[in-house]
């Protein structure tokens, strides 16, 4: 190796390549710093370890979705026409996530906040009927406690349920800190990792809607 | 951004001791909440199992029996595992991976410090049941349905709601530790130039971020049968007790490579060291190192062997089983390869790295038996097992702790251990844990089962139990050594050398003590044992990338530590709801409650940290010498 060195401070070797200027300008306004690329990398890992959580709950539900001694079987509990309103409320709040952060990249503070607000109503929305769905479920006798089926279901649906309600007081929080605050590299990566959890707890939804109502509906 | 504040030395350095360690997020100190609260736990751990030897010393002796046994045992292995080898690694990978890769902290210092405090408040609750009468009894594994409150009271609560804020502030220690390795190394650092133990630290923490979820969701149906109705378990609602078992060997099966990587990490870094020589086979290592961790994934079920799965399913999982040996014993010659024409130095940190060689070597073996499934017929439940598990367990994870606390403590505290008094600690630990753990291999091949208080005489038990409690009891004496030799160094000024052993690797460049900045200048890493190249090229520090400049640090918060507490009043409040009194449902949700206003606080703060100033940076580094 070259003995070159007594502290060298330029010609410097980044992994290999030469540090291009280019990409330092090309990033957008979450990754600028590198706290920020920090947040991106470590907010992905996060949700690729949540990811094999809800797997744990989907194998779990898929193990015991038969096992019901009483209470009501999915094919007479599951109403697909609320599930899919309820499906396409919760995509549409990922559309909406997707515009405020595009707004975000341009500086658009204002439409930024109007997309997010749309996004929390639409989460709201979701929740409600989820809350309605869970309510009319007890009331038909299947709940929490009447059988494996019963705690399988509400532990892989409830527990996406919890996500949307913690994505909600995250989305509120930073509404509220935000409010008199621009766009700036600091506030900016909060706003960008809040949209990958919405992403990934829609993305959930998709499969729960799949394997939780479309198979216990064709049983 | 101008409104980040410029602190002087004097402004940072007001805080007294305690309340620096309570709010701190600096790895080095993190480093060391880690250490002294593993090797607190490890003394806890020690004594329970000294309590269980003595009990097991004469046969139908009456010292311990019974329930008290049941919890001692079941304490005994979640401590030490959880509460003992993740930590003290954990301490170990704090302490210096951010100096190997030359990174001025982890990625997420805040998390940092939360990870600790989590695992600080979920041991803290698995002890508590201690104190209201129901510690845990249903074993480490909390096989179901033994664990249910029907079987084992509400010990098992404890067990789950402590093992679920530790496993979540594991959980933020894995994807931590890759966010840096990954995101933080120096300019040069390529991948292929880390130190082993980056390496092994990164693939853990892979690990970590893949095996803790599917504990985490075994957890949380555990907690809902135990306390809040729910019937997954419970077989006349439908329940299935073989679930468990599949959710916690899906974790607890990588969690074995969890503990043992960062230990094969820290002889990789020992024995280069000590023998003068550059490691054998680099590449080979670090290949070797992703392959177990890849098949670690796919050999759970060699622990379920005898549920009865079928001969598919168990041929498979043997296959994937044994085909673990081949990268493990690739490791082994490896070692041996770099000792090999070396100029070998037999300091204390080298004495546990030759133990550890001849000892797992042995664990590895009996591996290899019991991964044959019609063979494991025979072993499953005896002490055959016992004794295999020991062997890998404290023979690659304890003993890498050992060497790794001779080695690094220069580094972490300033100042060196007593090599003598190192060599005499290993001497009474390595002949008293092969006395302790090899007759265990014969006595669970002649028939003595695990996990039972007691045995009759006349079966030629007696004397082989005797042995092994001997050996445990000389184990005993090892620690004391060591914590002689501890105490010891205390008393002396803090004045280690920044680089006592001739390193070869980035963190023996820092100065000592490391400033809480680590590099006032970024190094240059110009390949693999980056510090040793620049040695060997007449060079006295690493080249650097920058001039001085402001650094920037995060600011020291109490919030970790309010999140942890707030989390486990929550925790205690849904046991105790169950245990003693309805109305701590309140408490639950109080807890929970109290936790969300923590995080929105965190959240609505702005927390852009501080900058050190240039001019008191150069006035430290003009101090001391660098290399």
């Amino acid at each position: 190796m070259a003995t070159t060195h007594p502290n060298v401070l330029s010609e410097i070797d980044v992994h290999g390549q030469k540090r291009s200027m280019e990409a330092v300008t090309e990033s957008t306004i979450e990754l600028v710093t590198q706290e920020g690329k920090n947040k991106q990398l470590g907010f992905w890992l996060f949700i690729a370890a949540e990811s094999v959580l809800f797997a744990s709950f989907f194998a779990v539900y898929l193990a015991l979705r038969h096992s019901i001694p009483n209470g009501p079987k999915p094919q007479e509990l599951f109403e697909l026409p609320l599930v899919f309103a309820a499906t396409a409320i919760l995509l549409t709040s990922s559309f909406t996530s997707v515009m405020a952060v595009m707004n975000m990249r341009q500086l658009k503070s204002g439409a930024m906040k109007g997309w997010l607000v749309l996004t929390w109503l639409l989460g709201f929305s979701f929740l409600v009927l989820e809350i309605y769905e869970f309510n009319h479920y007890v009331h038909m006798g299947h709940t929490f406690t009447s059988s494996a089926f019963g705690t399988a279901f509400y532990s892989l649906v409830g527990f996406h349920g919890a996500h949307v309600v913690f994505g909600l007081l995250w989305l509120m929080a930073l509404l509220i800190r935000n409010a008199r605050r621009e766009i700036t590299p600091y506030t900016a990566p909060k706003v960008y990792t809040f949209s990958l959890y919405w992403h990934f707890v829609d993305l959930v939804w998709v499969f729960i809607f799949t394997i939780v109502y479309l198979m216990g509906k064709v049983g | 951004m101008a409104t980040v504040a410029v602190r002087a030395e004097s402004e940072r350095k007001k805080k007294s001791m305690l309340w620096d360690y309570l709010t701190t997020v600096d790895h080095k100190k993190i480093a060391h909440l880690y250490f002294w609260t593993g090797l607190f736990y490890f003394l806890v751990g020690g004594l329970e199992a000294l309590l269980m030897r003595t009990q097991l010393a004469f046969p139908l002796n009456t010292f311990l029996t019974g329930k008290a046994y049941n919890e001692v045992l079941t304490m005994h292995g979640t401590t030490m595992i959880f509460l003992v080898a993740m930590p003290l690694l954990f301490a170990f990978m704090n302490a210096v991976v951010p100096l190997m890769i030359g990174a001025r902290d982890l990625a997420f210092p805040y998390v940092n410090a939360l990870s600790y405090w989590l695992y600080f408040f979920g041991a803290l609750i698995m002890h508590i049941g201690f104190l209201t009468g129901d510690a845990p009894q249903g074993g480490w594994t909390g096989y179901m349905p033994l664990a249910l409150s029907e079987y084992s009271g509400f010990g098992m609560s404890y067990y789950a709601m402590g093992l679920q804020l530790s496993g979540l502030g594991t959980l933020l220690t894995g994807i931590n530790f890759v966010a840096t390795i990954v995101n933080l190394r120096a300019p040069g650092m390529t991948y292929m130039r880390m130190p082993l133990f980056v390496w092994t630290s990164l693939v853990a923490s892979i690990l970590i971020m893949f095996a803790f979820p599917p504990l985490t969701a075994g957890l949380f149906l555990m907690i809902y049968d135990q306390l809040f109705g729910g019937q997954v378990f419970n077989v006349t609602g439908g329940g299935n007790v073989i679930l468990w078992q599949h959710l916690f060997w899906i974790f607890g099966h990588p969690e074995v490579y969890i503990v043992a990587l960062p230990a094969f990490g820290i002889f990789s870094e020992v024995i280069p060291t000590f023998s003068k020589k550059r490691l054998f086979g680099y590449s080979a290592m670090v290949i070797a190192t992703a392959l177990i961790a890849f098949f670690g994934f796919m050999v759970w079920v060699h622990h379920m062997f005898t549920v009865g799965l079928g001969p598919l399913a168990n041929g498979i999982f043997a296959a994937a089983t044994v085909i673990i040996a081949v990268p493990t014993g690739i490791k082994i010659f490896n070692w041996l390869a770099t000792m090999w024409g070396g100029r070998l130095h037999f300091s204390a940190a080298m004495y546990w790295a030759l133990g550890f060689i001849a000892t797992f070597v042995m664990g590895g073996v009996t591996g290899v038996m019991m991964a044959l499934p019609p063979a494991d017929y025979q072993y499953q439940d005896t002490y055959f097992i016992v004794a295999h598990f020991h062997y890998t367990l404290i023979g690659a994870t304890v003993f890498a702790i050992f060497s790794a606390t001779y080695y690094w403590w220069p580094k972490m505290f300033g100042r060196l251990l007593n090599e003598t008094l190192g060599k005499i600690h290993f001497w009474f630990f390595f002949i008293g844990f092969h006395m302790t753990f090899f007759i265990q291999h014969l006595l669970g091949l002649w028939g003595m089962q695990r996990r039972i208080f007691t045995y009759l005489p006349g079966q030629g038990f007696e004397l082989p139990n005797l042995i092994s409690t001997m050996g445990a009891y000389m184990m005993g004496i090892g620690v004391i050594v060591l914590g002689i030799n501890i105490v010891l160094s205390f008393r002396k000024k803090p004045d280690a050398s920044p680089d006592p052993w001739d390193g070869r690797t980035l963190e023996w460049a820092t100065k000592a003590p490391v400033p809480e900045y680590n590099f006032a200048r970024l190094p240059l890493i110009r390949g693999i044992d980056a510090l040793w190249l620049e040695k060997m090229a007449g060079h006295k520090e690493m080249p650097v990338i920058e001039d001085y400049h402001d650094i920037h640090m995060p600011n020291s918060t109490i919030l970790p530590f309010m999140m942890s507490l707030t989390l486990a009043i929550a925790a205690l409040g849904f046991i105790w709801k169950e245990e003693f009194n309805h109305s701590f449902l309140y408490m639950g949700i109080g807890g929970i409650v109290l936790t969300l206003l923590v995080m929105f606080f965190r959240s609505v703060i702005d927390d852009e940290g501080y900058h050190i100033h240039k001019e008191e940076i150069k006035r430290e580094e003009m101090k001391g010498v660098g290399v």
